[in-house]
């Protein structure tokens, strides 16, 4: 290959590589900002089309207007805020302490075999369509609420309980993950000083996973205040704040989903709107995630 | 026995043990009633008339729909795979690890994941839906698509590359290998199956999304002609079989297409990730 114009050929080759090489950097640079990009380019449309039309509307009229009639001109969103907290209070009740004490029996108790049968059928809950939960509601526990407690059945209830459904396999692997990250020591010393497993587990090993735990929980509240598909079919979707749990409740997201296809003008800038307090909510939300998980590695 | 016995003598601890095994109970009761009621109550109404090519409201067939969630599939992963490789390549072999860029690119993908779907509809529909005029189409499904789960690809791609030891760059670089080729040739190939797990999950995401694709890819359940057609995907297809509540039994045969869908792609899934554990240990 060397022949006597060797160098030069050699030279020639170098400064090719080294062309290649800083394109293909400049490249991967690229594509590793596409991701702020894609951030910033949500930012812009959701804030350029929803912020005009929350201008016009009054900022405090439309968050706090407990009246949502667009066919009058009334933007309020009040009961779809309140409707998304609701259903979201509800599914971290129901959700969170199933979640972390099947955590703690998946960390702590459960025998090897067990442990090979649930892991999967949790990762299996995880992936199952938003959709699936929704269709599973509608036939299975709207009819059964309707039976214990009369009415239509589409409610706060239901939909908080289809919502714990949701965000268990969120709870589980997360905390599961932060309990078999505390030090194997903090167990042992428990049990030196007399405790017994239980008591080791409940009172030295869960504490210590607290901020991991939490960080479970707010993942599951981002989850459940943006869901959609599931809490549509099963929350009745009226547009004023429910009175008591057997009630209808809409929230946020039902209230795009619901209107948008039809909305025009004012009405589809309202509905952009709610998209955007929507997002400001899960950034929200984000931004506590980030902060409990780095308060968890300090 | 002894335990039974210990336990007796401590209440508290019986208590709290009986709370787990309780909680474990209704996880696996949860997800048994789920997945049982879906299958008992689907494949009986699985029937012939479902697959035929062309839908129409006597057979509500779900082929079109089926074809399209591929379409969708597809598309998307085109556009988000290379996008989210690359980006894990610079984030894991390029950057330094006290680089400003990556802390920025870390929140923005964190940022990403957490944006729930209908959020990503409305922004697929006021950019590509009605700033581009590409109107209600397979190209506005897919590219809001790549956008939803290019934080996944990315996050899953930069742990495959992650868990490849340093002494396999070492070795390449030692041979007088420069980075670009040490990427593809030596840090790439051990990671594929790992990267592979992640595009199937990204796959799963795509199948079941709905709230995102009904205001971009729109509802419209033919076989998609080219790039422009407005497609419904099997998943806004389920919607709205039981939204409409016509064709009941047709929805419940649908939804047992859908899990079996979601089971094969999470199998598939565990078993490639599976597969990265088992190579290292």
């Amino acid at each position: 290959m060397r022949t006597a114009g060797g160098q030069p050929r050699i030279l020639r080759y170098a400064t090719m590589n080294h062309i290649k090489e800083s394109f293909m950097k400049t490249v991967f640079l690229a594509a590793a900002c596409a991701s702020i990009f894609c951030v910033a380019l949500i930012c812009l449309f959701l804030f350029a089309n929803g912020v005009p039309a929350i201008g016009r509307i009054g900022f405090v009229r439309f968050l706090t207007g407990s009246e949502w009639r667009p066919g009058n001109n009334l933007y309020g969103i009040w009961p779809m805020i309140l409707g998304s907290l609701y259903v979201t209070a509800g599914a971290i009740v129901v959700g969170v302490p199933v979640g972390v004490l099947t955590a703690a029996f998946m960390a702590k108790f459960c025998p090897d075999w067990l442990h090979r049968l649930l892991s999967p059928a949790i990762s299996l809950l995880a992936g199952i369509p938003s959709i699936l939960y929704g269709f599973f509601g509608l036939v299975v526990m709207v009819p059964a609420i309707r039976v214990i407690s009369g009415g239509s059945g589409k409610s706060v209830l239901t939909a908080s309980l289809l919502l714990g459904m949701m965000i268990l396999p969120t709870i589980i692997s997360v905390s599961e993950t932060a309990i078999r990250a505390v030090p194997e020591s903090y167990y042992q010393g428990a049990l030196a000083l007399g405790a017994t497993h239980e008591q080791a587990v409940f009172f030295a090993v869960l504490p210590a996973a607290r901020s991991g735990i939490l960080a479970a929980v707010i993942l599951g509240i981002g989850r459940s205040i943006g869901e959609t598909m599931a809490v549509i079919m099963v929350a009745g979707n009226q547009a004023v704040v429910p009175s008591s749990l057997f009630r209808g409740v809409r929230t946020l997201t039902a209230n795009i989903v619901l209107e948008m296809g039809y909305a025009a003008d004012l009405h589809r800038e309202a509905l952009i709107a709610t998209g955007v307090v929507l997002f400001v909510f899960i950034l929200l939300t984000n931004l506590s995630f980030s902060l409990a998980r780095n308060s968890e590695r300090s | 026995m002894m335990e039974l016995w210990k336990l007796r003598r401590r209440p508290l601890s019986a208590l709290l043990r009986l709370c787990v095994t309780l909680a474990a109970g209704i996880t696996m009761f949860v997800f048994l009633i789920l997945v049982g009621y879906i299958l008992v109550k689907g494949i009986p109404n699985l029937e012939y008339s479902l697959f035929e090519w062309e839908y129409n409201s006597q057979n509500v067939s779900l082929v079109p729909a089926l074809i399209n969630t591929v379409s969708v599939t597809m598309l998307s992963l085109l556009i988000a795979s290379p996008l989210g490789i690359f980006a894990a390549i610079y984030m894991n072999e390029y950057a330094r690890k006290d680089n400003r860029l990556i802390a920025v690119v870390r929140i923005a993908a964190e940022t990403l994941a957490g944006i729930p779907s209908i959020v990503y509809g409305l922004f697929g529909m006021l950019l590509f839906v009605v700033a581009l005029r590409w109107g209600y189409s397979l190209a506005a499904g897919a590219f809001t698509m790549a956008v939803m789960i290019l934080p996944i690809i990315m996050r899953t791609a930069e742990e495959a590359l992650k868990s490849i030891p340093d002494s396999y760059r070492e070795g390449s670089f030692g041979l007088g290998a420069g980075r670009l080729r040490t990427v593809f040739a030596i840090v790439l190939p051990p990671a594929v199956p790992g990267i592979m797990a992640g595009i199937i999950l990204a796959t799963g995401r795509v199948v079941g999304e709905t709230a995102a694709l009904i205001f971009t890819a729109g509802t419209v359940a033919r076989v998609p002609v080219s790039l422009t057609s407005s497609v419904r995907t099997l998943s806004v297809h389920m919607y709205n079989l039981s939204s409409e509540g016509l064709h009941i039994k047709q929805a419940y045969a649908t939804a047992v297409v859908l899990l079996a869908l979601v089971i094969a792609i999470n199998a598939i899934s565990s078993a490639l990730a599976g597969r990265i554990i088992g190579g290292r240990g």
